[in-house]
């Protein structure tokens, strides 16, 4: 039968060697090996000074983005909601009302919109859903808390500050390559 | 000279229990180190103050003790292995000591003539603390982790007193000091007494109860052996013991085998008595501290033995090497004299 992976061994049941029954060869061969791993860099990183490099394409806490003008780009259209698999969005739509043209980019918008961050996993799909570049995900993580609704976040965490030196940078997430690929007629939401 | 005898007394017992402490650190900042982590380092700078934190916890822990258990033998455990572990300092030789006033003071307790007799006694009567309390505890898995300590102590004590009777056969003096002095600058006796000296490192690992011997407290099998139903500070009398037993043992074998307290150059006219007294201890703690390391070295890289090894290791190994040892002493002894 062939073995079910390459790194298994056979076992051999053949006598030590004299060198192996006086153990201390093989116990200063361990000592070194060791020694050695006491004077190599650690790799603890001293977690609340310093922070552990995240990537640039990061998918940590999300953000709805603005747009140039600070208006919110949601329509709440609902397939970022739907196409979540942990069905953590959570949203309820309202229509723009007169003289709020500056605060919402389209007639309709999101009035509550909450994403649950303990049954969200991070996989993205909500940004890769949403057909306005609303919802991102960012290099930022989810705080702790001692009580479950504070992981429950709502418009006012998720959407970015209208101050321009404040705005959250996705350049990194919204790269040529994936707007093309948003654009792709096989995706549902693009038919 | 009594008061000198209570304050060396007095500071001996201070100092073993500050060591005994900080070890309990230096063990987990070193196991970090071999692991390529760092070890605590939150409690202080450099996590200085962490044994502090640990005694403080240990104190404000539920003093447990279980319902069918002795209550005099589960509380005599570990107050019986504390005292023994501290016993044993009072033979050692601390340092050449210094001359005040015309008044030699030699930094040792007592210089009986029996001194490795004696501390070989006391030793013995640390298996006691460990058998009581695993006994005392009513618990199935203490008492046999509290056997595997008693037969391991006992099978590792033979060797290590035949391994001792070949430095004892070459001073001709069973006073630690006598020991000590034959030793006089670099002639240690561990040229003399490689093998001597291996057997008994081995020996005083399996009587410290420290890895890779440390059956009687294996927690895979036995959960904690003999300390099993222990908690708050009887737990940290248990472990504290531990740490004295292992700073001890590394007095002792500095002392048997690497010359205790003399150093090279030792005899040079430019260092006066006293500088050679502070000197002196100040090396003894060198070499002290270089097998407390030795200790942690080993137990971070060896994986435990098996118990039918160990019983190998110490019945048929290490018995019939020491006894050839001390038969080649002999002859050696004989045919150079």
């Amino acid at each position: 039968m062939d073995p079910l992976t390459k790194r298994s061994i056979t076992v051999s049941k053949k006598k030590m060697t004299l060198a192996e029954r006086l153990y201390l060869p093989g116990i200063i061969g361990g000592m070194a090996i060791t020694l050695k791993h006491f004077f190599r860099k650690k790799t603890t990183v001293k977690y609340p000074e310093k922070h552990r490099e995240f990537s640039e394409i990061y998918r940590g806490r999300h953000v709805l983005k603005r747009d140039d003008e600070g208006r919110e780009r949601c329509t709440a259209c609902g397939l970022c909601a739907l196409a979540c698999p942990a069905e953590a969005i959570i949203m309820v739509a309202d229509e723009r009302k007169p003289g709020e043209e500056h605060l919402y980019r389209e007639e309709k918008y999101a009035r509550i919109y909450e994403i649950d961050m303990l049954r969200c996993i991070f996989c993205g799909l909500c940004e890769e859903a949403c057909p306005k570049e609303a919802i991102f995900l960012t290099k930022e993580t989810v705080m702790s808390g001692y009580h479950r609704d504070v992981f429950i976040y709502g418009k006012e965490y998720l959407v970015e500050p209208v101050d321009a030196v404040k705005r959250i940078d996705i350049t990194k997430r919204l790269t040529p390559e994936v707007i093309e690929f948003k654009k792709d007629k096989r995706q549902r939401h693009n038919r | 000279m009594m008061i000198f005898k209570l304050i060396l007394i007095v500071s001996i017992l201070l100092i073993s229990l500050l060591i005994a402490m900080y070890s309990t650190l230096f063990e987990r900042k070193i196991a970090g180190f071999f692991q390529d982590r760092y070890g605590p380092d939150r409690a202080g700078p450099g996590g200085i103050l962490q044994p502090l934190a640990d005694g403080l916890k240990l104190f404000f822990k539920e003093e447990f003790m279980p319902n069918k258990a002795d209550k005099f033998l589960y509380i005599m455990g570990p107050s019986l292995t504390m005292l023994v572990a501290l016993l044993t300092s009072a033979i050692i030789p601390w340092g050449p000591g210094i001359t005040v006033d015309g008044t030699h003071y030699y930094f040792q307790v007592a210089d009986i003539n029996i001194g490795v007799l004696y501390s070989f006694a006391v030793v013995s009567v640390g298996v006691y603390g460990i058998m009581i309390g695993g006994w005392a505890s009513n618990n199935k898995f203490s008492l046999l982790g509290a056997i595997r300590a008693s037969s391991q102590m006992i099978s590792y004590e033979l060797a290590m007193g035949l391994s001792i009777i070949a430095v004892v056969m070459m001073t001709g003096s069973l006073s630690l000091r006598d020991i000590v002095t034959a030793q006089h600058g670099i002639n240690w006796n561990i040229w003399y007494q490689p093998l001597g000296f291996i057997i008994f490192l081995v020996c005083a690992y399996a009587e410290c109860n420290r890895s890779p011997f440390d059956l009687p407290e294996c927690e895979t099998e036995l959960i904690g052996g003999y300390h099993t139903e222990y908690s708050s500070m009887k737990l940290g009398f248990y472990l504290f013991a531990e740490y004295i037993n292992m700073f001890i043992s590394s007095a002792m074998i500095s002392t048997l085998y690497f010359g205790g307290y003399n150093f090279p150059f030792m005899d040079s006219p430019s260092l006066s008595v006293n500088a050679v007294g502070i000197i002196g201890t100040f090396v003894l703690f060198l070499k002290i501290s270089f097998f407390g390391f030795l200790y942690m070295w080993i137990r971070w890289t060896l994986p435990r033995f098996r118990y039918d090894q160990l019983m190998n290791l110490g019945w048929k190994k290490l018995i019939p090497i020491a006894i050839l040892n001390m038969i080649i002493t002999g002859l050696l002894i004989m045919i150079f004299k």
